[in-house]
């Protein structure tokens, strides 16, 4: 079986030896939001122009000592995109115009233009290479390493690195191997509850049945999430070897992608890899001749959150509105279409190739505890380096968001971090030494969910953020029990009442019943799950709730209802707010003390950030 | 079976029963609003909560298989104060005008406030959340979304167990509402009026329409000659209303009361039953020696018709084209019945009391139930709906005296009587059929492989040598299966599964018809199907052709079964609709 895989090894290193150089290009949504495609073909443009030999697939027809100019998944450093590497050098924040310059100094002549370094902001230090790089160094990239590195869409390069060598092996030594791999692994369900992926495996597995589905849940919602959508596009091979992995395991003869259509790049690229997959004899009947045939194909979600709940998804793969159905039964006993199916993660699946071929051992030797392995996160909000980040479970929090993070974006006080999206809760300044692991999370009342990390400063509201996380869920909900419907809307007049300074001590305790019911009777776990922002953020920034019901006052200005902007006698009458103001509700003689109408006041807080001399308050 | 406790008691109940139902045997009830026994449990509500001890996990009693050891508690006072929420959060998004609904001391979440002792409305109000949309463009029912409570029994009844798919939910979360399909209006959707929504709705979003307004009008008006005809199975289920046992049959009693609201006559349905089964007997005779087409399909009930005009169109000239026994009493109170009481047909308003929605729509479906040139019925009210005016008019019920119904319109038999169950119509078809087709008598009229409740029935009768194959579907949602097995075997030019074929819209027939007293269950059906077969049993004269009253209608007034005269009066014609209407 390893011949196969072998062989297009060797013949893809043999078409590589002629090239030169490399040129990558960062191909994640970030990147090419910022323009990152322009660039790419900048580069091919620059090259034709000058005569320079390039190419763009690794083909028998590569010219010797070729420039490969290509494309890669997302890097993760999205905040300083485009990026772009030379060999090791490191470009960030690429240009078009940028490109001539690359391929004059760097290409040509080898030299570095410290313009386009990423620049450490602790020591302002030029960064040359990735290796450099804070943001990069405390991070443990296993599933995101090859993302930045190969073309997504070359099948030949994936496996020239090692790729679909798990496959072959798992074939090669039987469904016991891999549930016995993947056991001692300890890799537990990247989608956020946790559970065991060889138990889920071998659950689905026992259930004597001739068909059986293997589902790939690729249904990413989580508000600033964007981890799964970042593997499909940028190693889409790594998961669809997963999902023939995992379907050989459980004994499945077909499996879904079920993909929310909003990643239509992802769709794309997972499509070619399957498509790649079936020329090779890697899906289909008899798959590298071990007897095992099993097909692939993608369906797309409408985009509704409730369908990433396995028994929704399940629902809505078999054409129905997409609802929760009550567990049990477990679809490992009857799932899709009443039959055995287990349904896993993107990040769960694309760590299981690299679990088949460096073993299990080695995989449970990174992480902590129960939790092993590495985790992908989306780290967004108040840091200096948003991104897509991979790191040991075990790690701090701290060191998340001061190593990796760079730290608070503005001032110097990061007030807490919220993970495991609209399901999840808060993590406050006291709670930062603490190492993140599915337990730990738990603990203190939020979850590791699929990778959602939202970092808040001083600037940010708490009940504002739990209103947000809520209005989400309420959005989002299917409407089939009564106790998420209905509970989630009226938790939600409640919190609209505290924001807006019309709510009572007592409407606590209403906040506390629904919370009860939600989490007690709510048939699936976004209903179960989502009076969580609000009991975390009460649990630990209750002062901020006490603020706004009985000061009637929200000190971040973020509760539009509550704040109020007053002139001290600090003003000068320079008149710049009174300009500023888009509904003329300041007035005041020039060099005299002004003052703010409050009846003709809209909260925006225009003046109070246009006045350079602190002279205006918000209350 | 499984061992297991409930609340500390020991229970043995069948493998897969779900806590729900096992909590029965234990006679503890857990509450639901979305669970019914005729429908797959969906975990809606939340109110059926559980634990199991040792656990501090909530489970759905509903959806929850009860396991071998398994120690459940119904009741703690967190699940009372959990249910007790949900139960709040319900009527935060359910309006609280009670006195003005049609369900107004029949209400399943009306009994749950009232049990559970609400008394304030803990939550606010947020009934605006969602659309409010109020349907009356169908004929038998009428939908109100304000009073929804989303529980989904309605949509599973129509789409599943009824194969219609009319209705469905829109939108999602708190905005969810009900409408048919598409939120278009129900009359131009698939919906066949069968009101088994109605029927299973626990609250008052889906109703019958209500006509007695109209029937007291006519009633009052002094110029017409008010006559009422009630359906086989409205005489066992009219007592539900009146606190008597299921399916005690009150022909009697509720004959008297209806002379009571001021009828000038009462009918009974039943001897157009008989009449329905000259016609049609005749009919599957004349297929049957003359290679007609067959199988014959039964055509009483409109719901089916409607289905099938809607979903078959190409099985339309399978359909019997005789009339519904309503529609015949109908058509003879005004052209037999008048001309021999010299009434002017015009004069004459026709009610009949029908354990069925669908009927209301029935008596307009086509010029054909207008053959007297004034329409054969007028009105149709339901059970429910009579029973109201029964209660609104004072009048004593349950200490009437029996009374008969006028003329020969009244006279039936035990065949007709149970037309009222599933297979009752094919029994009593086949009856008749045997004696016209041998002229011979059977020795026993039982035909006991086409009773009950089993989704699809099948039967083979020996007809003077001829193997008579037969088939009873009841519930729309068995009839795929039927018509898919007839269909294959005429493409592919196979001998015929069936000759004859019944078909009833709503499980157990028209005794568990969307216009009966709420509640139904299997329990229920079957008893009041009994109380059908049992005088049936008892009955002096179990088979159609020999009611004398038929005989003398036929000598008197419509010649021979088929002839021209009974074909223009008693006959239909059917046509191929669309589903969708626009």
């Amino acid at each position: 079986m390893a011949k196969l895989i072998n062989d297009i090894k060797e013949k893809f290193n043999k078409q590589y030896a002629n090239i030169d150089k490399r040129i990558v290009v960062c191909g994640g949504t970030g990147c090419i939001a910022g323009g990152s495609q322009q660039v790419y073909e900048a580069f091919q443009k620059e090259y034709k122009k000058r005569g320079l030999p390039y190419t763009v697939e690794i083909t028998d027809g590569c010219r010797e000592h070729s420039t490969y100019i290509s494309k890669s998944g997302c890097q993760g450093f999205c905040a300083q995109g485009p990026l772009v590497s030379v060999g090791d050098i490191f470009y960030t924040k690429v240009k078009v115009s940028d490109v001539e310059e690359i391929v004059e100094k760097t290409v040509m002549k080898g030299e570095v233009i410290d313009r386009l370094l990423y620049v450490n902001p602790t020591d302002q230090k030029h960064c040359k290479t990735l290796k450099d790089i804070p943001f990069y160094q405390k991070q443990h990239r296993i599933l995101l390493a090859d993302c930045g590195k190969i073309n997504p869409e070359d099948i030949n390069e994936y496996i020239a690195h090692g790729g679909y060598e798990g496959l072959a092996k798992a074939l090669e030594k039987g469904q016991q191997f891999v549930i016995d791999e993947m056991k001692t692994s300890g890799l537990r369900g990247r989608g956020g509850a946790g559970f065991p992926t060889w138990l889920k495996w071998d659950l689905t597995r026992k259930p004597q049945s001739k068909v059986k589905y293997m589902i790939c849940n690729g249904d990413e919602g989580d508000p600033g999430a964007y981890m799964d959508r970042s593997l499909l596009e940028g190693n889409p091979h790594s998961v669809v070897e997963g999902m023939i992995i995992a379907g050989f395991a459980i004994g499945a003869t077909r499996g879904f992608f079920y993909i929310r259509a909003e990643y239509p790049l992802a769709i794309e690229r997972v499509q070619k890899a399957i498509d790649a997959c079936y020329k090779k004899g890697l899906l289909g009947k008899n798959i590298l001749g071990s007897g095992f045939s099993y097909d692939l194909e993608i369906r797309f979600g409408a985009g509704a959150f409730v369908c990433g709940e396995e028994t929704a998804l399940i629902t809505s793969i078999e054409g129905n509105r997409g609802t929760p159905r009550p567990k049990p039964p477990f679809p490992a006993v009857k799932g899709l279409w009443g039959k055995p199916t287990s349904i896993n993660n993107v990040e769960t699946l694309a760590n299981v190739p690299y679990i088949m071929t460096k073993g299990g051992a080695w995989y449970a030797s990174m992480g902590s505890g129960k939790s092993t392995g590495t985790k992908v996160f989306a780290m967004t909000g108040k840091v200096k380096n948003t991104g897509l980040i991979e790191v040991p479970l075990g790690i701090t929090v701290k060191e998340v968001v001061y190593d990796i993070g760079g730290g608070p974006l503005h001032g110097d006080k990061v007030k807490a971090v919220q993970t495991g999206g609209p399901s999840g809760g808060v993590i406050d300044g006291d709670h930062f030494h603490m190492p993140i692991t599915y337990e730990s999370l738990q603990e203190i009342g939020s979850i590791m969910g699929s990778g959602g990390l939202i970092v808040m400063d001083e600037t940010d509201c708490m009940v504002d953020i739990a209103k947000f996380y809520l209005e989400f869920c309420v959005d989002e909900s299917c409407g089939k029990c009564s106790p998420c419907r209905i509970g989630g809307y009226q938790l939600l007049g409640y919190l609209n009442k505290i924001t807006d300074g019309t709510a009572k001590e007592e409407d606590l305790q209403k906040i506390e019943e629904i919370a009860t019911a939600m989490k007690r009777a709510s048939l699936c776990a976004l209903g179960q799950t989502a009076p969580n922002p609000v009991l975390s953020t009460l649990k630990f920034f209750r002062h901020e709730y006490d603020e706004h019901i009985k000061d009637k006052r929200c000190h971040t200005g973020k509760c539009k209802n509550l704040a109020k902007f007053e002139i001290t006698d600090k003003c000068v009458g320079c008149g710049m707010c009174k300009k500023a103001c888009p509904v003329g509700a300041i007035s005041g003689e020039i060099r005299q003390k002004h003052s703010i109408d409050q009846s003709k006041c809209i909260k925006c807080g225009q003046c109070f950030n246009t006045c350079k001399l602190k002279a205006i308050i918000r209350g | 079976m499984i061992k297991a406790k409930i609340n500390g008691k020991d229970i043995e109940v069948k493998e897969g029963t779900s806590i729900l139902d096992a909590a029965r045997v234990a006679n503890v009830k857990i509450p639901t609003l979305c669970k019914h026994e005729d429908l797959e449990a969906t975990g809606g509500c939340g109110l059926c909560i559980v634990k199991v001890k040792g656990s501090n996990k909530i489970l759905r009693a509903c959806t929850t298989e009860i396991t071998e050891g398994m120690e459940v508690i119904t009741h703690d006072p967190e699940i009372v104060a959990v249910r007790r929420s949900v139960l709040e959060l319900i009527m935060s998004n359910h309006p609280k005008d009670c006195l003005t609904c049609a369900r107004n001391q029949n209400c399943e979440l009306q009994r749950l406030a009232a049990e559970f002792g609400i008394r304030e409305n803990h939550f606010p109000n947020v009934l605006n959340s969602r659309k409010h949309k109020r349907d009356n463009s169908a004929k038998g029912i009428c939908i109100d979304t304000s009073k929804c409570i989303q529980c989904g029994r309605c949509v599973q009844v129509c789409q599943k167990v009824q194969d219609v798919w009319a209705l469905s939910f829109l939108k999602r979360g708190i905005k969810t509402y009900l409408s048919a399909a598409g939120d278009i209006d129900l009359k131009d959707s698939p919906c066949v009026n069968c009101g088994q929504c109605s029927a299973h709705c626990p609250v008052g979003a889906i109703v019958e329409h209500d006509e007695t307004r109209e029937a007291w009008n006519a009633l009052s008006d002094e110029k017409k000659y008010c006559v009422v005809q009630f359906a086989p199975a409205v005489r066992v289920a009219i007592g539900e209303a009146f606190g008597y046992p299921v399916g005690k049959n009150l022909t009697g009693k509720l004959t008297s009361a209806l002379y009571a609201l001021g009828f000038n006559a009462v009918f009974d349905t039943n001897t157009g039953a008989d009449l329905t089964i000259l016609e049609e007997a005749s009919e599957f005779k004349h297929r049957l020696t003359n290679g007609g087409v067959l199988p014959l399909i039964t055509s009483c009930c409109p719901a089916w018709v409607d289905f099938v005009e809607k979903n078959h169109g190409d099985m339309l000239d399978h359909i019997s084209s005789a009339k519904s026994p309503h529609e015949m009493v109908g058509v003879l109170a005004k052209t037999y019945y008048a001309q021999k009481h010299n009434i002017d047909p015009k004069d004459i308003f026709v009610v009949s009391v029908m354990p069925c929605t669908a009927k209301k729509y029935e008596i307009g479906r086509d010029k054909d139930m207008s053959a007297s040139g004034y329409p054969d019925v007028d009105l149709v009210l339901t059970t429910r709906e009579i029973a109201r005016m029964i209660k609104q008019a004072g009048i004593d019920f349950n200490n009437l005296e029996d009374r008969k119904g006028d003329d020969i319109l009244s006279a039936y038999t035990g065949a007709a009587t149970i037309f009222g169950a599933t297979g009752g119509v094919m029994e009593a078809a086949l009856r008749t059929a045997y004696n016209l087709v041998t002229g011979a008598e059977l020795k026993d009229v039982n035909f006991k492989k086409v009773r009950g409740l089993k989704g699809i029935k099948e039967a083979k009768v020996d007809v003077n040598g001829t193997e008579v194959r037969v088939a009873v579907a009841h519930g729309l949602g068995n009839v795929d299966a039927l018509m898919k097995k007839i269909k294959k075997a005429k493409a592919e030019g196979k001998e015929l599964p069936y000759h004859f074929v019944e078909v009833m819209a709503c499980q157990g027939g028209c005794v568990a018809g969307g216009g009966q007293p709420y509640g139904v269950t299997d329990e229920l059906r079957t008893l009041r199907a009994k109380g059908l077969y049992k005088e049936d049993e008892h009955a002096e004269i179990r088979c159609s052709h020999n009611n004398p009253a038929i005989k003398k209608l036929y000598a008197d007034y419509l010649g021979a079964p088929l002839s021209e005269k009974a074909h223009h009066l008693l006959h239909t014609h059917y046509t191929k609709r669309n589903k969708y209407q626009k």
